[in-house]
């Protein structure tokens, strides 16, 4: 297996989709001559030429339009946004027009693309570049929310989003671009639906996706060595979310701990309390805690940057909370 | 063709009227006079129906603007693509959807166009590729130039069209699609249904143009604009206009100037506070149908009889459908959640 970056995994993602299928093709800003913003679609342009790596205006809603109006008419678009933050100004087109078409249809105009591009904080990019929209997404019925936290990830769940013949909202993590993992080659398909648990453990689940699942995996590292056994849940996909995977680790551990990026109030981690407290009510032997972004705009100080985000020390704080030994 | 000279420089194409109907085959003209009473005596009883309380939500008429979509669908072929806003109900019946099938989606019935989940603003028949009534305004305008891409994309020929209304035009939607689909130099047929009225606001209370076909000089797009009350006019120039873009792939800006007759919705009155009555009755000379109906009966190519008998065959289609709609089940409880997902 070789060693790839998250970057080049969704590289290799792309370049073999659009190799097996020549609906396939990509768009957004900056994605063609200029190799993409992070340099995810590098190479692409010279393979495939303009027609199938669509360099764009910067103009999110009116591509994303593109997009969706492309799959309308048969096509699988890729609609990359250089970062979530931008794809506000596309969201009617995600969500009036990508997640309701085939409802409103009645079945009869499905709507196959990928929104995909980065989200989530970076350093010091200030209040308009620092923020996580997937809950806001994954409130909607018709889409489906996925944000790997490892390259092998990223590969499988790609190739699966593109495949899956429906809109995929898909969030990159913006500092994962440049870590390393082993990512199968070839037909490396990761199911869309399906948690992973990264770090087994007895004591305590963690339950974290994106870039929070490195945070998870430290945080476990340090419990480790007082004795106290994390187990690291990935959801991977946030819409459907794999419940039983996670439901099952609490029942084992009678703990839960949930990360996130985002903000606290009516996030990603609230809809998945609100599961584990139906689902697994009997077995915690503690309340469900989160640990989360601040509930703040982000600000571009560093030091208040730090405070603004989860970290290992505030998911270990939480943890010794629902062990009850704080 | 004739151009004019806009207020802001640009020169603009003007359509002249339609010419006479030399050459043209007669029952293909009387086609267009009944897909045009079709539309406006089954508006009249979609009217009738939502005050009995039989359709529910909004419900947008068409009647006034008849000859837009009539001139439009005689021009396109059944591979083109066709989106709409959510004022449809004529363009998916020029399409060829049928009667039935209109009226018990506006009845919410399991027997509609859209399996009686999408409603009066969501009509929808992907193997006519009538691909929806849109109801955000402008939202459904880089769809259609997404819809051209497609067609560029495979190389093929045919053209997507849009209709939208004039208030579209001051949406940021409108402005990023025509600039892609001039930039990519697409198939797309723009189709602006000038009705003077965004709801209750006046084209001159909204617009800092009042020339839309101008803008289409932003984008360096060709544009006309059309009598919206002559069926002809309108089917001429989508006929220019998708002939441009089979063998061009370029995109046409139509402003295709209409009014309605009816209210915004039938929660609206006719007038109001925003258009008076009179304003309405002189529109109503323009009326399409029965101006190209005088045209037809004084070239001769349509008599008494023939007129009575389209009537006649309308009335019974629009009383066949609604009766079909009223009779259709209600789709199954079970319906709520399919389609959320295409599985595979």
């Amino acid at each position: 297996m070789a060693t790839l970056t998250y970057r080049d995994a969704l590289n290799q993602a792309l370049r073999e989709e659009m190799r097996r299928d020549p609906r396939v093709f990509l768009m957004g800003e900056e994605v063609g001559v200029y190799q993409g913003a992070y340099k995810v679609s590098r190479g692409l342009l010279e393979e495939f030429g303009p027609m199938r790596v669509v360099d764009t205006p910067i103009t999110e809603l009116g591509f994303a339009g593109v997009g969706v109006g492309a799959a309308m008419a048969g096509l699988v678009p890729v609609v990359e946004f250089m970062t979530f933050n931008f794809a506000l100004l596309a969201l009617d087109q995600v969500v009036n027009s990508a997640a309701k078409m085939y409802y409103m249809s009645a079945g009869q105009v499905p709507i196959p693309i990928v929104f995909r591009g980065p989200g989530g904080a970076a350093l010091q990019l200030g209040a308009q570049h620092s923020q996580s929209f997937e809950s806001w997404c994954a409130n909607v019925p018709g889409l489906k929310v996925v944000a790997p936290a490892t390259p092998a990830d990223a590969k499988g769940l790609l190739k699966s989003a593109i495949r899956d013949g429906n809109p995929v909202v898909f969030f990159e993590g913006e500092m994962l671009y440049n870590t390393k993992g082993e990512v199968p080659e070839g037909e490396h398909l990761v199911p869309i639906g399906q948690a992973d648990v990264k770090r087994e453990g007895k004591d305590v689940t963690l339950v974290a996706h994106s870039k929070m699942v490195a945070v998870a995996l430290k945080a476990a590292d340090e419990l480790a060595k007082e004795g106290i056994g994390a187990e690291v849940v990935d959801p991977r996909t946030i819409r459907p979310l794999d419940i039983a995977t996670i439901t099952a680790s609490v029942r084992k551990t009678n703990r839960c701990v949930v990360v996130e990026e985002g903000w606290p109030q009516y996030g990603v981690g609230a809809q998945i309390v609100d599961d584990v407290q139906r689902e697994a009510f009997d077995d915690l032997d503690a309340p469900v805690l989160r640990v989360t972004g601040a509930d703040v705009p982000m600000p571009y100080n560093k030091q208040l940057e730090r405070l603004a985000k989860p970290d290992a020390a505030k998911v270990v704080a939480a943890v010794k909370r629902v062990l009850y030994l704080s | 063709m004739k151009t004019r000279e806009t207020k802001s420089g640009a020169r603009v194409a003007v359509t002249a009227p339609s010419a006479p109907f030399a050459g043209q085959d007669p029952a293909a003209l009387r086609r267009l006079l009944r897909d045009m009473l079709l539309i406006r005596r089954f508006e009249e009883r979609a009217g009738e129906q939502y005050a009995l309380g039989k359709i529910g939500g909004f419900c947008h008429l068409y009647i006034g603007q008849e000859a837009v979509a009539v001139g439009t669908m005689a021009a396109l072929r059944p591979d083109d693509y066709v989106m709409c806003s959510y004022r449809e109900h004529g363009q998916a019946l020029a399409r060829g959807i049928s009667s039935r099938a209109v009226m018990a989606e506006l009845f919410g019935k399991a027997t509609g166009c859209s399996g009686g989940k999408g409603g009066s603003m969501h009509l929808f028949d992907a193997e006519k590729r009538f691909l929806g009534g849109h109801a955000i305004v402008g939202g459904h305008i880089p769809l259609v130039t997404g819809a051209a891409f497609a067609i560029k994309y495979r190389e093929g020929d045919q053209v997507a069209v849009c209709f939208f209304g004039e208030a579209a035009v001051n949406n940021g939607a409108f402005h990023e699609a025509l600039n892609m689909a001039a930039l990519w130099k697409l198939p797309a047929i723009y189709l602006c249904e000038n009705n003077r009225y965004g709801m209750g606001t006046a084209l001159e209370r909204a617009s800092a143009i009042y020339d839309i076909a101008a803008r289409a000089c932003s984008y360096d797009m060709p544009a006309e604009t059309v009598d919206g009350m002559d069926v002809i006019a309108v089917r001429d120039a989508v006929a220019r206009a998708a002939q441009r873009g089979r063998e061009r792939q370029m995109p046409t800006l139509l402003e295709v100037r209409t009014y309605r007759f009816m209210g915004h919705s039938m929660a609206d009155p006719i007038h109001g506070h925003y258009r008076t009555k009179e304003e309405v009755e002189q529109q109503k000379a323009r009326d399409p149908i029965v101006t190209f109906h005088q045209r037809l009966v004084d070239a001769g190519l349509l008599d008494d009889v023939t007129w009575e008998s389209m009537q006649a065959e309308v009335e019974a289609d629009v009383e066949d459908a609604v009766r079909f709609a009223d009779e259709s089940p209600d789709p199954e409880p079970a319906e709520l959640y399919t389609h959320v997902h295409q599985s595979k």
